[in-house]
C-alpha cells in the first residue's frame, strides 16, 4: 500500500469508529451544558444498543432500530432526571447507578439474542453511500463522504446542535441554566423543564451511539458491546471543551487513535494498550490546562453537578 | 398544588423503615420486569439467597466478596467526607495489586513473614500515589477531581493489560496473556477458611470509626466537607488536609488490591478490581459514609453478587440479574432520600404551617 491509500484507510476508519463516540459526546455536552453531570452515558448507550438491536431484529427495519435505541436512551435519562431534579438526589451517584443498571439491563435483556445476526435488510441499509462530487475528492472525500447514513446524520446533528446551543434564544437560556440557575429562575426561565428536556435529548443521542455499535459496528449481539465508549465520551466532552464542532474533531481523533494502534502494531514496537491509554492521558492534560488557564470560554459550566433547589437558595 | 417542606421530625426508626420500603419496592419492580421477560422472579430471588446462605462454602464466598467492598468503601468515605469525589478507587485498587504483585513475583525467595508485609506496604504506597496525583492538581489548581480520578482508572487498567500481555507474560502459559501464579509464601494465610484480610478489615472499620469521630484530623475532614471557607477561616491548612486524606483514601483502596491478588486470585490480571471501585462508591453513599453501616450494606451487596453468580451456574440465567437488582435498589433508595429529608404538603396546609411557625 502506498501512503495515500494508508491515509485514506486510517481516516475512513477514524470517522467510522468515531461516530458512536460523537453521538454520545454530543448527548453529554447538552446534558452538561444544562448543568447536570450524568455519568450514566455508558448505561444509556448499552440500553440503546440492546433495545435498538432487538427492535431491528424483530422488525427487520433499521429505522425502527435506531428510533428504539433513542427511546431506550431517553428512558434511562428520564430515570436520572427524575432522581436528580425532582427527587434532588446526588448526580454522581445517580449517574453511576444508571450505568450499573444499564449494564445489567443490556446483559439480561440481550442474553436470549447472544450471537444472533441482523437480517440482510438491516445490514444493507448501513453500507457506505458515496455523495456525488464531494465523495470524489481524494483522501478526504473517501473518508468523509463515502460513509453510511448514520455518519452523515452525525455531521448534521453536530452542526444543528452547535447552532442551537450557541446561536438561538433557547440555547442562551439553557446555557444560563447551566451557569447560574438562580438568575435563570429569576429571569422567568423554567429551570426544571429546561433540565428535563435536555437531559432526555442527551439520553436519546447516547442511545443512538449505542445503537450504532450494535447495528453497524458489530451487527450481531455481543454482551457489553459498547466496550467503555460511554466513559471515553465523558472524557471527550472535556477534551473538546463543551463545543459541538470540536466534538466532531475530537471524536474522529479518538477514533483514529484506535485505528492507528491496530495498524501501527505491525510496524512499531508500541503495543495496542499504550495507544488505548492516549485518549485518557490527553483528557487529563486538557483538564489540567483548563484549570490552569481559567479562561471563560473553555471552562466547565459553572453550576455543573450542583443541585438547584429554589427553596434553598 | 404541593409544596416541598423540609422535614425535621423524622426519627431514626422511621428513616430506616423508609429505606426498607424502598428496597422492597425495588425488589418488587425488578420482579415484575423479570416476570415480564419470562422468568419466575420468586424462584430467582430464593435461588440468589440460596447462593449465599445455602452452604458454608457459599457463605464464605459471600464474605470473600464483602471484604474488598468494605475496605474500598472505607477509603472512598474519607474522600467523600471532604466532598472530594474520588471515583478512581478502581484504578487505586489496580495499582495496589500491581505493586504487591511485583514483590510476589520478583522477590518470591523472601520468607513469608517478610514478603507479605512488604507486599502490603507496596500496595499502600502505590494506591496512595495513584490518588495523590489528582489530589495534588485539585489542591493546587482546582482541577476537576471527578473526571481526573475517572481517567486514572483507565490508565491503570491499560497499564496492566500491557504488562499482562507483554512484560510479565508467563512464558509457560503457551502464548496466552497470563501472569504466573504466585508462590505459596506470597499467599495470605487463612483463618476459618477465609484469608486473613477479614481480620484486617474489621480492624480497619474500627480504626476508621475512631479516626473520623474521635480525632482532630477526622473533625477537620468533616469541616472541609461542610464548607472549605469555614475550614480556612478556622486556620486549617486545607491543601495539606486534602492531600493527606486522599493519600489515606488511595492507600486503603491499594490494600484491597493486595488482598485480591494475595488472598483470592494468587496472580495479577487487569480485571483484578472487577468493578469493586464503582460498586463501592454506591455502597459508601448508601451507608451514609458511616463505617459500621458500610459493613452491613457491603454484605448485602456481596450477597446479591454471589447470588447472581450462583444462579448463572445453576439455572444459566445471566448473572447480570444481580446488577439489575442493584441498580434498581439504588434508584429507589436514592429516591427515598427525598422523602426522608422533605415532605410534600398541600399548598393551603403549607401556608398554615408557615403561619403557625411565624406565631
Amino acid at each position: 500500500m502506498n501512503f495515500i491509500s494508508i491515509l485514506t484507510f486510517v481516516l475512513t476508519g477514524a470517522v467510522t469508529a468515531g461516530t458512536p463516540l460523537l453521538f454520545a459526546t454530543l448527548g453529554e455536552i447538552i446534558t452538561e451544558k444544562v448543568g447536570q453531570l450524568n455519568l450514566g452515558v455508558e448505561g444509556m448507550m448499552l440500553m440503546g444498543a440492546v433495545i435498538g438491536f432487538s427492535a431491528a431484529l424483530s422488525t427487520g427495519n433499521p429505522a425502527v432500530g435506531v428510533l428504539a435505541g433513542m427511546i431506550a436512551g431517553s428512558c434511562g435519562a428520564l430515570i436520572f432526571a427524575f432522581l436528580t431534579i425532582t427527587l434532588r438526589a446526588n448526580q454522581i451517584v445517580s449517574g453511576l447507578s444508571l450505568t450499573i443498571f444499564g449494564t445489567g439491563f443490556s446483559s439480561f435483556v440481550g442474553q436470549k439474542m447472544a450471537g444472533q445476526s441482523l437480517p440482510e435488510s438491516v445490514r444493507n441499509s448501513f453500507i457506505p453511500v458515496k455523495i456525488p462530487l464531494l465523495g470524489d475528492v481524494p483522501v478526504l472525500g473517501d473518508a468523509l463522504f463515502n460513509q453510511n447514513i448514520l455518519v452523515y446524520s452525525g455531521y448534521v446533528i453536530a452542526i444543528l446542535l452547535a447552532i442551537y446551543l450557541l446561536k438561538t434564544r433557547i440555547g442562551l437560556n439553557l446555557r444560563t441554566v447551566g451557569e447560574n440557575p438562580g438568575s435563570a429562575d429569576t429571569a422567568g426561565i423554567n429551570v426544571s423543564l429546561y433540565k428535563y428536556v435536555h437531559i432526555l435529548l442527551g439520553g436519546a443521542l447516547c442511545g443512538i451511539g449505542g445503537a450504532y455499535m450494535s447495528l453497524v459496528t458489530v451487527p450481531s449481539w455481543q454482551d457489553g458491546v459498547t466496550g467503555g465508549r460511554g466513559w471515553i465520551a465523558v472524557a471527550l466532552v472535556i477534551f473538546v471543551t463543551w463545543n459541538p464542532y470540536k466534538a466532531m474533531l475530537g471524536a474522529y481523533f479518538f477514533g483514529a487513535l484506535s485505528i492507528l494502534g491496530l495498524y501501527l502494531q505491525s510496524y512499531l514496537p508500541i503495543p495496542q494498550s499504550i495507544f488505548d491509554m492516549l485518549p485518557y492521558l490527553a483528557t487529563i492534560i486538557v483538564l489540567i490546562v483548563i484549570s490552569l488557564k481559567k479562561s471563560k470560554e473553555n471552562r466547565p459550566p459553572k453550576a455543573l453537578g450542583e443541585p438547584y433547589f429554589r427553596e434553598e437558595r | 398544588m404541593f409544596r416541598v417542606v423540609k422535614r425535621t421530625d423524622l426519627t431514626k426508626k422511621q428513616s430506616v423503615s423508609f429505606r426498607l420500603i424502598a428496597i422492597l419496592g425495588a425488589l418488587l419492580t425488578t420482579g415484575i420486569f423479570i416476570w415480564f421477560l419470562g422468568f419466575n422472579p420468586l424462584q430467582i430471588y430464593i435461588s440468589m439467597l440460596d447462593g449465599s446462605f445455602g452452604s458454608m462454602y457459599r457463605f464464605k464466598e459471600a464474605i470473600i466478596q464483602t471484604i474488598p467492598l468494605v475496605v474500598t468503601s472505607l477509603g472512598i468515605s474519607v474522600a467523600f467526607r471532604m466532598k472530594f469525589w474520588n471515583i478512581g478507587a478502581e484504578g487505586q485498587i489496580i495499582m495496589g495489586a500491581f505493586a504487591a504483585s511485583y514483590f510476589a513475583l520478583y522477590w518470591s525467595n523472601l520468607p513469608i513473614g517478610v514478603l507479605l508485609p512488604l507486599m502490603f506496604a507496596a500496595s499502600v504506597v502505590a494506591g496512595g500515589i495513584w490518588a495523590l496525583i489528582p489530589a495534588f492538581f485539585k489542591a493546587q489548581f482546582g482541577t476537576n477531581e471527578t473526571l481526573f480520578t475517572l481517567m486514572m482508572n483507565y490508565i491503570a487498567q491499560k497499564l496492566i493489560i500491557y504488562i499482562q500481555y507483554g512484560l510479565w507474560k508467563d512464558p509457560k502459559a503457551l502464548g496466552a496473556g497470563k501472569i504466573a501464579m504466585f508462590t505459596d509464601n506470597a499467599a495470605l494465610p487463612e483463618v476459618f477458611g477465609i484469608h486473613i484480610g477479614w481480620i484486617i478489615t474489621i480492624l480497619l472499620v474500627v480504626l476508621m470509626y475512631i479516626f473520623i469521630n474521635r480525632t482532630k484530623r477526622g473533625y477537620e475532614i468533616q469541616v472541609i466537607g461542610e464548607s472549605e471557607n469555614t475550614a480556612r477561616y478556622a486556620g486549617m491548612n486545607v491543601k495539606k488536609i486534602i492531600l493527606t486524606s486522599m493519600l489515606l483514601s488511595g492507600a486503603l483502596c491499594g490494600i484491597v488490591g493486595m488482598f485480591q491478588v494475595s488472598g483470592v486470585n494468587h496472580t495479577l490480571s487487569y480485571q483484578v478490581a472487577n468493578g469493586v471501585g464503582f460498586t463501592a462508591i454506591i455502597t459508601t453513599w448508601l451507608a451514609g459514609l458511616s463505617a459500621p453501616v458500610i459493613v452491613i450494606v457491603c454484605f448485602l451487596f456481596a450477597v446479591l453478587q454471589q447470588g447472581g453468580t450462583f444462579i448463572q451456574t445453576a439455572f444459566s440465567i445471566h448473572a447480570s440479574v444481580a446488577q439489575l437488582v442493584q441498580g434498581m435498589i439504588l434508584f429507589f433508595v436514592l429516591g427515598s432520600e427525598f422523602f426522608i429529608q422533605y415532605k410534600l404538603v398541600l399548598n393551603n396546609k403549607a401556608d398554615s404551617i408557615i403561619k403557625k411557625e411565624a406565631v
